[in-house]
C-alpha cells in the first residue's frame, strides 16, 4: 500500500513525532511504501538540526534524517509553517526539504491511505 | 478500499477531501492554518468540503473582535471560500446546540447535521484531515 503520513506536532513535547517514527519503521518492514511525510503546524520543529537532546533520550531530528537517507522517504516541510518558527534552509537537518502545502494535498491525491499523527 | 474506486484512465483523479475543524479560532493555530490547507486544496480541483465540530463551531461565528488579544480576525476568510468552489460547509448540530448557537449566528451558509448523518459523509471520503 502507498501511504502518506501528516505530522502535526513538534517533538519531545508530544508523541505525535515518536509514534510517526515507530509506523513508519513497521509500514516498511511490511513492506509499504511511504510516499511522503508532511511536516505541518508545530511539526516542522522536527526538522532543525540544532536539536540537541541529553546524551541519554533519542534523538528525533536525527532519527528521521537516518530514516530518509536509508529508505529514501521524502520528508517535506510546509514553508508558511516554517517560517512562522523560525526554521529555514540553514538549520535543516539533512533528507529534509522545504516546500508548499501543494505536497500535502498531492500526497492526499497520490496515495491509498493518507495518516495523519498529531495531538 | 481505494483500488476499487478506479478513476477513468483519461484526466485526473479527483478525490473527496473532508476537513474537519475541531478547535477554536483562536488559542490555537489549528483553524488559521486547516483554513491554509483548504484553500491551497482548493487550487487542485479536488471535491472538498469543510465539517466544524465541537469547539471547530466557534470559527465560523459572526462578530469576532480580536482586538483585544492582538491576533488577526481571519473570519472573514471563510466567507470567501465560495469564491473557490467551496460550498460544501458542514456543522454538528449536538455541538452548535452545547454552545447555545444556531445557523443565525454563523458567517455563512452551513449545512446542519446530526452526528448519524455526519458519520455517513464521512464515510464516503477517501482523506479526511483532522485540525
Amino acid at each position: 500500500m502507498k501511504i502518506g503520513l501528516l505530522v502535526s506536532e513538534g517533538p519531545y513535547t508530544h508523541q505525535a513525532s515518536d509514534s510517526a517514527y515507530q509506523f513508519v519503521v513497521a509500514a516498511l518492514a511490511k513492506g509499504h511504501e511511504i510516499q511522503r511525510i508532511f511536516f505541518y503546524h508545530d511539526g516542522v520543529n522536527n526538522a532543525t538540526r540544532l536539536t540537541e537532546p541529553p546524551q541519554d533520550d533519542r534523538h528525533v531530528v536525527n532519527r528521521w534524517s537516518a530514516l530518509a537517507a536509508e529508505h529514501k522517504v521524502d520528508l517535506v516541510v510546509c514553508v508558511a509553517a516554517a517560517l512562522r518558527r523560525g526554521i529555514k534552509e540553514e538549520v535543516l537537518a539533512p533528507g529534509f526539504r522545504i516546500s508548499g502545502l501543494g505536497q500535502l494535498v498531492d500526497s492526499g491525491i497520490k496515495t491509498d491511505r493518507l495518516v495523519t499523527f498529531g495531538d | 478500499m481505494s483500488e476499487q474506486q478506479a478513476a477513468p484512465a483519461a484526466g485526473p483523479k479527483v478525490k473527496k477531501f473532508m476537513f474537519v475543524n475541531r478547535k477554536a479560532p483562536y488559542g490555537t493555530i489549528y483553524a488559521l492554518e486547516s483554513l491554509e490547507v483548504v484553500l491551497i486544496t482548493a487550487t487542485f480541483d479536488q471535491d472538498v468540503s469543510l465539517v466544524f465540530i465541537d469547539d471547530g463551531v466557534y470559527e465560523l461565528v459572526k462578530g469576532q473582535q480580536t482586538k483585544g488579544i492582538g491576533i488577526k480576525n481571519f473570519s472573514p476568510s471563510y466567507r470567501a471560500l465560495d469564491g473557490y468552489d467551496i460550498e460544501k460547509l458542514y456543522v454538528d448540530q449536538t455541538s452548535l446546540e452545547q454552545r447555545g448557537l444556531t445557523e443565525k449566528d454563523l458567517l455563512v451558509p452551513v449545512e446542519v447535521l446530526d452526528a448519524k448523518e455526519m458519520g455517513q459523509l464521512m464515510a464516503q471520503q477517501d482523506v479526511i484531515l483532522s485540525f
